[in-house]
């Protein structure tokens, strides 16, 4: 054939021609990987400022639990005879989360426990990343709190000795439920107050979340219908104790709300698939964690408030399954 | 969504979800249409388009004319084949289209005169073409002439034109749009005809909207193509043509999408756009439909668009139907030494291929090559359930769903959850963080879905 002197030319100048289905070509910006470094790049103000305000304490939690669920991840990975996936860097982001979301006082087994209980139970058990229903850093920190009261309640955040005289005393959020006692709004914005290592300062987890949302590593309607709850009911309390904003302000810059509707809150893998139910699942997180923080015993409400609404995604995301176009 | 209007149309010129790939079209969106020589041989597979295939009507060794029949369409949905060079058939071969269709077809060796291509194409860029005096055409002989020209759509399904344009007394046709989108990235053959052949897309339009007797005309385009918008313009003046100009998006010119984008209707689920009072067809085919009735030459050449970092002089070319694609491609200085796949159609939905002896059909509006760089496969991970092909999906499904269940043969869910509503464009597996091949799967998936539902 006259045709095939002219191919082999072709041929002989191009190395390997592949074939594949299509698309022939993907979006080279978005990563799991990438996703996972843009959340621990969001992390860093909030760490900066733990490890500025509880000093070896914050250094020593973070230490313990990204070490313990690195090893708890290889380890779990390792019997279900599964290769290693400690390159998307998840358990390091589980890892970080964690020990921020402990008291800096607590001892290094509640840490290693929380870590173990994290890894095993919270994801591997389930699959690993993307499988697990719960979101693996509150699983363990549930277990500990539980397990440990003591250790972990309101009480071991006033235990702590050594520090800068700000954060010695009790968190604002237990004391304004117990003692009654107001901190002030600069305090609770720039973070020089008590409470778990990563939760105090309200504007790093704000910088680093606006980081996040920007880089739409994390969905926007999540931590926004959080917060915007939150400030609906957290208004409605406060105009009905006419506390001229001052609870307002608690509610929304003290505790965990800004951490954990930023960086907890948004794990895609217990979260809704659509934006409607993402808005369902914010709101909802909002409702849960007003209800526990005004009418329970404890004086916080989010890590309950979150698994609660892990549990309900599934039915979240079937009540919101889009209609394809043109089905009426 | 919802706030902005399209002026003068019901719709909002724009579709939920939907990618914005980088579209790379600069690479050959300024080479004008360059005619190539009449080549030695082409091979002309019997099924170019969607339907029943052709049947040949000639025998080896007979000599053939330019533009004689040589594949009678004699289904309703099914296209004749027309003799794009003069010369004797050759014996009976087999081809392998690049989606993977082993087919008879029919090959032909030039021989005797050959009609220049130059002139074909002239012809076609003349500004002589008739705006007014398309009254004088009956709309069934419009039909029969598009029949027994062999046109087909040339935006990529190559669905029998004849078929679309049938009068049809239980669907009423409202509005005929001209497709000019062309949203996949590389392709500029249709943005290379609408800039240089507009007349011709002109005096196809009004004669197919006499056929189907549409009130309206739309000649759709999207907005990073305002030089084709502006020929345009100037080309329907004193016509009743509109011009849309829409969103640069991808797929802006899937046919649901458009018809969403500009009258705001949504097709039934499994209908078709005559459903909603649309017919809908691509600019070229437009120019094919005038030169069929109007110069009366068949469906024998087509444009096309040779692109990519991989090919050494991206070019868009006036072609001969049955060309192999190696000739085309030597044409355009060969490939680069990076280069790592040839895709017939653009790189989101076109078929990837090895065989350089594959011919251009009817259907193939380009030729894609791609370098190592662009289709470096990664290692696929787990769903991490971001909901990032949600956003994406045009058809508004959740594709990771439909391939878990693909990927768990559970055909059930998957018809719960519309699978086939999916029309395999591409967006998800495009967004896809954690690198798995949605597509793939849902097109497995949909063939377990038929399956289940047959038995």
């Amino acid at each position: 054939m006259s045709d095939s002197n002219k191919i082999l030319n072709t041929v002989k100048d191009s190395p390997i021609i592949h074939v594949a289905p299509s698309p022939h070509i993907r979006d080279i910006k978005t990563h799991t990987q990438r996703m996972m470094i843009d959340v621990l790049i969001a992390l860093t103000p909030v760490v900066i400022v733990s490890v500025y305000l509880f000093r070896m304490y914050a250094v020593k939690q973070l230490l313990i639990c990204i070490v313990t669920c690195l090893a708890a991840e290889i380890l779990f990975v390792r019997m279900r005879g599964r290769s290693l996936t400690i390159k998307d860097c998840s358990a390091g982001v589980t890892g970080i989360i964690l020990a921020l979301s402990l008291p800096g006082s607590a001892p290094w087994f509640v840490g290693v426990i929380a870590s173990v209980i994290a890894m095993g139970i919270g994801k591997i058990i389930f699959g690993g990343l993307g499988m697990n229903i719960f979101n693996p850093a509150m699983v363990g920190r549930a277990f500990v709190m539980i397990a440990f009261a003591g250790l972990m309640g309101a009480g071991s955040y006033e235990n702590i000795t050594g520090l800068v005289d700000a954060v010695s005393g009790a968190t604002p959020l237990s004391a304004l439920k117990f003692n009654n006692t107001p901190a002030i709004f600069t305090h609770l914005f720039w973070g020089n107050t008590n409470g778990s290592i990563g939760e105090t300062s309200a504007f790093a987890c704000l910088l680093g979340g606006l980081f996040l949302v920007f880089r739409k590593t994390a969905s926007w309607q999540i931590p926004f219908s959080i917060l915007l709850t939150v400030l609906f009911i957290a208004g409605i309390t406060d105009l009905a104790a006419a506390a001229s904003g001052m609870l307002i302000v608690h509610h929304m810059f003290g505790g965990a709300l800004m951490f954990s509707a930023f960086f907890i809150a948004t794990d895609p893998v217990t979260s809704p698939l659509t934006s409607k139910g993402k808005w369902i699942f914010g709101c909802g997180t909002g409702i849960l964690i007003m209800i526990i923080r005004l009418f329970s015993g404890y004086p916080e409400g989010v890590m309950f408030a979150i698994l609660i609404m892990n549990a309900l995604t599934p039915l979240i995301n079937r009540w919101t399954n889009p209609q394809p176009m043109g089905e009426a | 969504m919802g706030l902005f209007k399209l002026k003068g149309f019901p719709g909002t010129g724009n579709f939920r979800h939907g990618i914005h790939p980088p579209d790379n079209k600069h690479l050959s969106n300024e080479s004008k249409v360059e005619v190539m020589e009449t080549p030695e041989t082409v091979t002309l597979p019997l099924l170019q388009h969607l339907g029943v295939p052709c049947k040949q009507i000639v025998e080896a060794r007979q000599l053939v004319s330019y533009g004689e029949m040589i594949g009678k369409g004699e289904a309703f949905v099914s296209a004749s084949l027309h003799a794009p060079i003069a010369g004797i058939i050759k014996k009976n071969v087999m081809v392998t289209l690049p989606n993977g269709r082993h087919l008879p077809a029919i090959s032909i060796q030039a021989s005797g005169d050959q009609i220049a291509p130059q002139r074909l194409w002239d012809e076609m860029r003349s500004k002589e073409w008739p705006r007014d005096c398309i009254s004088i055409y009956d709309p069934f002989t419009i039909v029969k002439l598009i029949h027994s020209s062999g046109v087909v759509g040339l935006g990529g399904a190559a669905f029998p034109t004849h078929v679309k344009v049938t009068p049809n007394d239980t669907r009423m046709i409202d509005t005929l749009m001209i497709n000019g989108c062309e949203c996949e990235p590389y392709l500029t053959c249709d943005y290379r005809l609408m800039i240089e052949a507009p007349r011709a897309i002109v005096a196809g339009a009004l004669l197919t909207a006499r056929a189907v007797s549409a009130r309206e005309i739309v000649i759709c385009v999207e907005d990073n193509k305002p030089e084709a918008v502006k020929k345009l313009k100037e080309a329907t003046e004193q016509t009743v043509i509109k011009i849309a100009v829409l969103k640069t998006k991808y797929p802006q010119g899937s046919e649901k999408q458009l018809i969403k984008s500009v009258i705001g209707l949504e097709i039934p689920l499994g209908g078709l756009p005559s459903d909603v009072g649309v017919a809908m067809s691509n600019v070229g085919t437009m120019a094919t439909v005038a030169r069929g009735l109007i110069k009366e030459s068949p469906l024998t050449h087509r444009v096309i668009s040779v692109s990519g970092r991989g090919i050494k002089h991206p070019k868009n070319l006036f072609v001969p139907i049955g060309i192999s694609i190696a000739d085309v491609i030597d044409f355009c200085g060969g490939l680069t030494p990076d280069a790592a796949r040839v895709v017939a159609g653009g790189p989101m939905m076109g078929f990837s291929f090895s065989d350089f002896n594959t011919p251009v059909t009817k259907g193939t509006s380009g030729i894609t090559v791609l370098t190592h760089d662009e289709i470096k496969s990664e290692e696929e991970t787990s769903c991490i359930r971001c909901g990032r092909c949600v956003d994406a999906c045009p058809m508004n499904l959740v594709p990771t769903r439909l391939a878990l269940a693909a990927r768990y043969n559970n055909p059930s869910i998957a018809s719960q959850y519309h699978i086939h509503a999916c029309f395999e464009c591409g967006c998800c597996s495009y967004v896809c963080p954690a690198k798995i091949n949605l597509v793939q799967l849902i097109r497995a998936g949909k063939k377990l879905a038929t399956a289940s539902q047959k038995f």
